[in-house]
């Protein structure tokens, strides 16, 4: 990691000397205009829209028995039973928010954590560089569900907490590409200029370099939030999500899935919903990368590999 | 573990013993950059792991006051005979430091005391575990490669014909999946919904492993590999386009050499390299993955084992198996960073 800085997931393009706000919907105005970016946001809506109105739309509560255990579809019940003889319906409408909810928190969590580490490793340099980078390699050296498991362990399985494992473990990798965006703007005019005039370094960092850095946030805040949503969908289906009532649609799959062959739905739905959102997202966020790169050359082969996790530099 | 690679790291010459340290690291460096970088992720490793372990101890040993009190629950008030047997056996009647000698030299010696939970020794819990999921991260590792490389190239070879635009859209879809979404998916298609051909589960009775019933792999790898393909086909397509545009492969054009030589012979060799640093980070999402997929299938792994001892805070399993996952990841880090250093030979000459 010392030797050289991994490519940012979206290097400086060509663009006007200084930028400044509202360049983020510059980005996201085109980006949702291709045809990726228009059926990630169609998907990821559609999912949200269920996961936000669907509690309101519940025909029935998710807790109460009203039918046959793995009953199937009717009439009343269109999606059938679960394995308790829940409506699925009722469930899956009620089991999306919260999960929606814990991940788009641990995103905000993850990009903040991450881009203040960043930004001032960058900026900074010396001690603070190293000190913060060698934090991250510790905290990089564990699959992050396996951290996330390691404190749920500790300290039970709490809600609060399954966020901010999933949250303080995206930061690292957030951290890496900011660091090398961040070097790239530190080079430029308009931060020299503030330096001359006088401004304090936290200044410098939060108005001068973290607007340029608009497009590395969003394209590293959308695969956040999809791998929050992987990682929370799946701590759920392992049963460390809310305790057992709650409607889920991460733990639905696991509870419903020994009656796969009497009613389906119950795990077709959630597990097509979990996907659609997943899929939404990342075609989305692909989309923004694209547009913000300018031409159809994708970041992928360095986006890559920092996101699959991690490796320390040597290689580029 | 990973501790071997710190043997390597060059001696300074002897010349460069007065001199302030800087210097002579930098002479270093410049004399050997290949070795001094290994040395340094060795060392940088050993040190990450050597963090890991004060961390997992002082996690699931410190912080919640008493572990004893944990595992036991209410029971612990009432029954202050289990708790002392239980203290006793964790060690928590000890002075912190002791504490953490006696498990991080167990690490060594494979005296990791026993499982809260069924009472067998730590190591003989996870040791068929541990071969278990081995199996199944090479087998997929292997056959995941193989696939991502063919699909890669063809890619490249009919850029933006169809194929390329369906797999790179398929691609992209797949990676946004949850692992156990591609398991539940193929247990539908396969075992139950819609075919029977394959089972759901892949329970081995106990004292058999993985190779003994090559069967019950096919689902478990069959998720893994649709989980990894993509990434392996998506860096093997960029690094496989550059190859094609490459100069050598001009002139080999120009000199009349048939195509399939210039992809065999030429082009596939040079984008290959590049692509195996991603291959060996697939490894290392392995780790993880193989969380949720031997979950999923029942598949007695470590992973599976993981998320058991979590769901009933068997302590000394969790630290072991947590150990042990981040030495192989620190490792396949390393090994990770040499193979891309030996394949970008512009990395092994002096800076």
């Amino acid at each position: 990691m010392t030797t050289a800085d991994p490519p940012a997931a979206a290097p400086a393009a060509p663009r006007p000397a200084r930028i400044r706000r509202h360049q983020w919907l510059a980005v996201l105005g085109p980006a949702v205009r291709t045809p990726r970016g228009a059926v990630g946001l169609a998907l990821a809506a559609l999912v949200a829209l269920v996961a936000v109105a669907g509690p309101f739309v519940a025909p029935h509560s998710p807790d109460a028995l009203v039918t046959l255990a793995y009953g199937k579809p009717s009439a009343a019940f269109p999606l059938g039973g679960d394995f308790l003889g829940r409506d699925v319906l009722s469930r899956v409408l009620a089991g999306g928010w919260l999960l929606l909810l814990m991940a788009v928190t641990a995103t905000a969590i993850g990009v903040a954590a991450g881009a203040a580490a960043g930004v001032s490793a960058a900026y900074l340099r010396g001690r603070s560089d190293g000190l913060i980078m060698r934090t991250v390699d510790v905290i990089l050296a564990f699959p992050q569900l396996v951290f996330a498991l390691l404190l749920l362990s500790i300290l039970g399985p709490r809600l609060w907490l399954i966020v901010l494992a999933v949250g303080l473990t995206h930061a690292p990798a957030v951290a890496r590409v900011l660091r090398s965006a961040t070097l790239d703007v530190c080079e430029r005019d308009f931060v020299k200029v503030a330096e001359l005039q006088g401004m304090r370094p936290a200044a410098v960092m939060a108005k001068e370099i973290l607007p340029s850095l608009s497009t590395p946030l969003m394209v590293e805040a959308g695969l956040r939030l999809t791998y929050s949503i992987i990682i929370m969908s799946g701590l759920a289906f392992l049963g460390f999500g809310q305790p057992p009532p709650a409607p889920n649609w991460g733990t639905m799959i696991n509870e419903n899935r020994d009656g796969l062959s009497l009613n389906p739905w119950a795990v077709i739905v959630p597990a097509v919903l979990i996907a659609m959102l997943t899929i939404g997202t990342n075609l989305l966020t692909d989309s923004i990368g694209r547009v913000a790169l300018g031409v159809d050359r994708r970041p992928e082969e360095a986006a890559l590999v920092d996101d699959l996790g991690l490796s320390a530099g040597g290689g580029r | 573990m990973a501790g071997a690679g710190a043997a390597v790291r060059p001696e300074p010459p002897a010349a460069a013993a007065g001199r302030p340290s800087r210097q002579r690291t930098r002479a270093r460096r410049e004399a050997h950059p290949v070795l001094y970088l290994l040395g340094h992720r060795a060392a940088l490793g050993v040190f990450t792991l050597f963090v890991v372990s004060v961390l997992v101890f002082a996690a699931t040993e410190v912080l919640p006051g008493n572990a004893a009190n944990a595992v036991l629950g209410r029971t612990a008030a009432s029954n202050p005979a289990a708790l002392h047997r239980l203290e006793a056996a964790l060690h928590l009647n000890r002075g912190l430091l002791a504490q953490y000698w006696a498990w991080f030299s167990g690490l060594f010696t494979g005296n990791l005391g026993h499982s809260l939970v069924n009472g067998q020794p730590v190591w003989g819990y996870v040791e068929p575990r541990l071969i278990n999921s081995a199996v199944l991260m090479l087998v997929t590792g292997l056959i995941g490669a193989v696939i991502g490389v063919v699909l890669g190239a063809l890619a490249a070879l009919r850029k933006d014909g169809w194929f390329d635009h369906v797999t790179s859209v398929g691609a992209l879809a797949v990676t946004a999946l949850p692992e156990f979404v591609v398991g539940i998916a193929l247990i539908i298609l396969c075992s139950t919904v819609v075919t029977h051909l394959l089972p759901a589960v892949s329970l081995l009775p106990p004292g058999t492993y993985a190779w003994d019933a090559p069967r019950l792999l096919i689902l478990p790898v069959a998720t893994l590999v649709i989980v990894i393909v993509p990434y392996i086909q998506r860096m093997m397509r960029a690094a496989m386009i550059e190859a094609l545009e490459s100069d050598y492969v001009e002139m080999a054009r120009l000199k009349g050499v048939p195509m399939w030589r210039i992809v065999l012979m030429h082009a596939l060799p040079n984008a290959t390299a590049p692509t195996i640093q991603v291959i060996g980070l697939n490894f290392l999402y392995l780790a993880g993955g193989v969380v949720i997929v031997e979950y999923v299938f029942a598949f007695p792994g470590i992973g599976q084992g993981l998320v058991y001892a979590v769901d009933n805070r068997d302590i000394p399993v969790i630290q072991f198996t947590v150990v042990v996952l981040a030495a192989f990841y620190v490792f396949m880090n390393i090994i990770t960073d040499v193979i891309a250093l030996m394949a970008t030979p512009r990395h092994r000459i002096p800076r």
